[in-house]
Formats: C-alpha cells, structure tokens, sequence
C-alpha cells in the first residue's frame, strides 16, 4: 500500500512514520502534489500554529489539492483542524473539508488541554472495534466545535469534536500515533477503509 | 475525562540510564530504549528523558536516542538537558520528540521560551524549574540545582507561562531523591498561580504519594525516576491504587 504523509515542514512526523512502520508500512513522506495525488493513502499530520502552516500549504499548492483528493485522507491535531472552514488561530480560513469553527478554549480549565482523555459517541469505520471511552493522547489549545460531521466526541470544559469524517476525509484532534495500543487500532482501521 | 498522568523520567548521560540521589553520586540503570519501552507497555502516561551529558557527544548521543525512542515508543515523550536554541529543538521535535523542556537556559534568557513557542507551538516547550527553600522563600536554582539564583519560584513560574510556556516541571529539590512525598504545599500553589499544566517531580517513595500530589498538591502530572526504575513502585499496581482512590487515571 502506498502511503504518503504529507511533508509541508510542520508537525512531529517522525512519529507518524514511525506509527506506519509499526503497522508494517513503509509510508513515504512527501510535499510533491503528484506524490500526494498518486497515493492509496494520505495522512496529513501537523503540530504548530494555524496560519504559518496554512502559508506553508499554500506555497506548496497543497492547498488546492487536499481537498479534491478521493483517496481516504487523515488529518491529524491541526492537520485536522486545517482541513475546517476556519480557525480563531491567527484568524485562519482553513481547506473548508469540514463545515466546522475551531475555537480557543476559554480559559476556565489549564491550556493547552494535554493529556490522556476518553472519547465518546464513536462513529464509523474509523472507531471499529473501539470501546466507548477509550483514551486517546491530547494536546491543543483550540478545538473544533460539534458539528454533522463529529464522529467521536471529547469533553473538556465542553463537549467537540475528538474526530470529524466526511465522505473520504477523516480528521482526529487526538494524536493516534501516540495513544498506544488504541491509536493503533485507529490508524489500523484507516488504512484499511 | 482528562487523566493524571504518571510519568518515569529517565536522567541520560552519554546514552545509558543513570539516577542520582540529590543530584549527586550516579548509579547505572539501563538502557534508555528497553527502559522506556518497558514503560509505555506497562501504562506509563508520558517519558521524560533528561540530558545530563553536557558534552558535545553526549548531545549527539542524545539525538540518536530520541530517534531509537521515537521508533520504539507510541506513547509522547519529552526531551530536555543542554538545550538553548531555536536550533537545538528542532533536531530533536525532528527526530521524534513530541515537547522539550529547558531550565537554566530558559532562566537565563527569557525569551528563549518565546521564541521555542512561536516556532513549535507552547505545547511543546516545558519549562522545569529547579527549587529549594531557603529562608522561607522559594528560590530556583540553575545547573542541575548547583547555582542558587535569587529568583522567586512563583513570580518564575507566571512569567514562564506569561512567555509561552506550555506546561511547568516543577522539581523541589528539597524532595528529589528523599523518597519522602512531593512538595505538595509549593505545589499547590503553583497551580494557584498560572493556567497550564504543572508535572510534580522530586520526592516520590510510594504511591500514597502519587495520591497526595494529585489531591493536595493539584498537580496535572506526577514524575518520578528511581522507585521505577529500581521497580519499588511499579506502574500498572501504582495506577490501579489511585484509580481505586477515585483519580481519573488511564488504565
């Protein structure tokens, strides 16, 4: 199978090629959109802030390209988030995959919300297998809110979106690659919708 | 629910695993690699890996490890010792390291936190802070706590999070190696003073002690290094007595 983890200078990648190679994949990291366009999967990582990597996406084209893409696609954390409508992050408008607001979290609770949390109402291929409540490994301080296309939901502070689906696009908040035997599964399940 | 989380750290010098009583007198505990993968599969929350080398070789030894972490490990893990630069973090987040966590650098030149969280996100910069009471006040120490500074602990710890801090490391110097409970009460107090995460270290002996940082100390996170890695505390029994006590905890 041919992966390709979109390489646009953002984000811990290593770990995500690192989470494929465990799951016996040799996935490829690349900015090339022929690469991206030609793969069987994409995974779409980043770490860092909204309106730096959207510049660097820009740049690259990949703007354009993500969200025509008919293979299955996964965003992870702001991966996930850049593929929203928009984001309070530096008053970012995102890929507009997912119809849906990311917002900062008041600060009622500490931020960045870090750490193990559980997720809830699991929808779909990608949860498959997975127990209500599982814990999956957190860290943001801005979320996406609830919307039509949540398909596992978090609670911190309030309830939003831990993972968003929409036709061939998936999307978690939460870092699968770092969430043990659970995010295994997950990225698991991905690999083979 | 958001969990407390149990984190082993494992103090590094030029590749092996090593743990010192009051920063002092180093004793051989392992390989980091084994170590740390015995960890994650027992339900360790997070790694901490602290550089203690201070030589050039130890720091490249270092980046080798992070990678050999990475590739072993799927649970994050933070990497902290030496580093001083913009530079410095981006080989290491490169390799696989998921936050760092600076000290005296950061002590030294404020801005480096900045600087770290404008460039990879505050999520990933954790600022530990070294400290010991002297005179009634709390004051940070440098260099592996061998250089008092005249700083106050608190004052410190807001301003880090002022900064770009993502989270605090908040080793009582008083308490590491003691095995005698955490500084629960500076603790406290600490998370008093700023918004993020505050990882308890310094202090653990048993797991009533876990209890009292999470209940009385408020800490997000508790850090301990020897009773685990000389197996006097072990993790999967250390989380079930706190879950059995009413902690969120991830079983």
């Amino acid at each position: 199978m041919n992966v390709v983890i979109v390489d646009y200078g953002a984000g811990n990648i290593q770990s995500v090629l690192f989470a494929m190679k465990r799951q016996g994949i040799k996935a490829v990291l690349s900015n090339e959109l022929e690469v991206i366009e030609k793969a069987d999967k994409v995974i779409f990582p980043g770490v860092g802030h909204a309106a730096a990597a959207m510049e660097k996406l820009q740049k690259s084209g990949i703007d354009l390209l993500l969200p025509q893409l008919k293979q299955p696609v996964l965003g992870i954390c702001l991966g996930m988030q850049l593929m929203c409508s928009h984001s309070e992050e530096g008053n970012t408008n995102g890929l507009g995959v997912f119809d849906v607001e990311v917002k900062a979290f008041e600060k009622k609770l500490k931020v960045p919300h870090i750490g193990w949390n559980t997720i809830e109402q699991l929808q779909g291929q990608l949860f498959k297998g997975i127990e209500n409540e599982s814990y999956i490994y957190m860290v943001h301080s801005y979320y996406a809110a609830l919307s039509s296309d949540t398909i596992a939901v978090c609670h911190y502070d309030i309830a939003y979106s831990a993972a968003l689906a929409k036709d061939n696009f998936f999307g978690t908040q939460f870092h699968p690659e770092k969430s043990s035997a659970v995010g295994n599964k997950i990225l698991e399940n991905f690999l083979v919708i | 629910m958001l969990t407390k989380r149990i984190i082993p750290c494992l103090d590094i010098k030029d590749g092996r695993t090593v743990k010192g009583v009051n920063f002092v007198s180093l004793r051989d505990a392992g390989d980091p690699v084994e170590l740390a993968a015995k960890y994650a599969a027992t339900g360790a929350d997070e790694l901490v890996f602290l550089d203690i080398s201070a030589t050039e070789q130890g720091r490249k030894t270092m980046a080798d490890l992070v990678l050999k972490v990475a590739a072993t490990v799927d649970i994050p893990f933070t990497v902290g010792g030496g580093i001083s630069s913009v530079a410095d973090v981006d080989i290491l987040l490169k390799n696989g390291a998921d936050k760092v966590s600076i000290n005296s650098s950061a002590v030294r030149r404020p801005e480096l936190i900045k600087e770290l969280s404008q460039a990879f996100g505050a999520q990933c910069v954790v600022v530990a802070i070294d400290a010991k009471k002297i005179g009634g006040q709390w004051l940070v120490h440098l260099v592996g706590g061998k250089q008092a500074t005249k700083l106050d602990l608190f004052d410190w710890a807001k301003q880090t999070e002022q900064l770009g801090a993502g989270e605090i490391l908040f080793t009582s110097m008083d308490h590491d190696g003691t095995k005698g409970g955490f500084a629960n009460e500076a603790i406290a107090k600490m998370a008093e003073c700023v918004n993020i995460p505050i990882i308890a270290s310094g202090g653990a002996g048993n797991m009533e002690d876990f209890y009292n940082a999470f209940t009385f100390g408020k800490a997000d996170a508790a850090l301990a290094a020897s009773i685990f890695h000389y197996g006097e505390v072990e993790i999967p029994e250390l989380k079930a007595f706190l879950k059995d006590k009413k902690i969120p905890i991830r079983l």
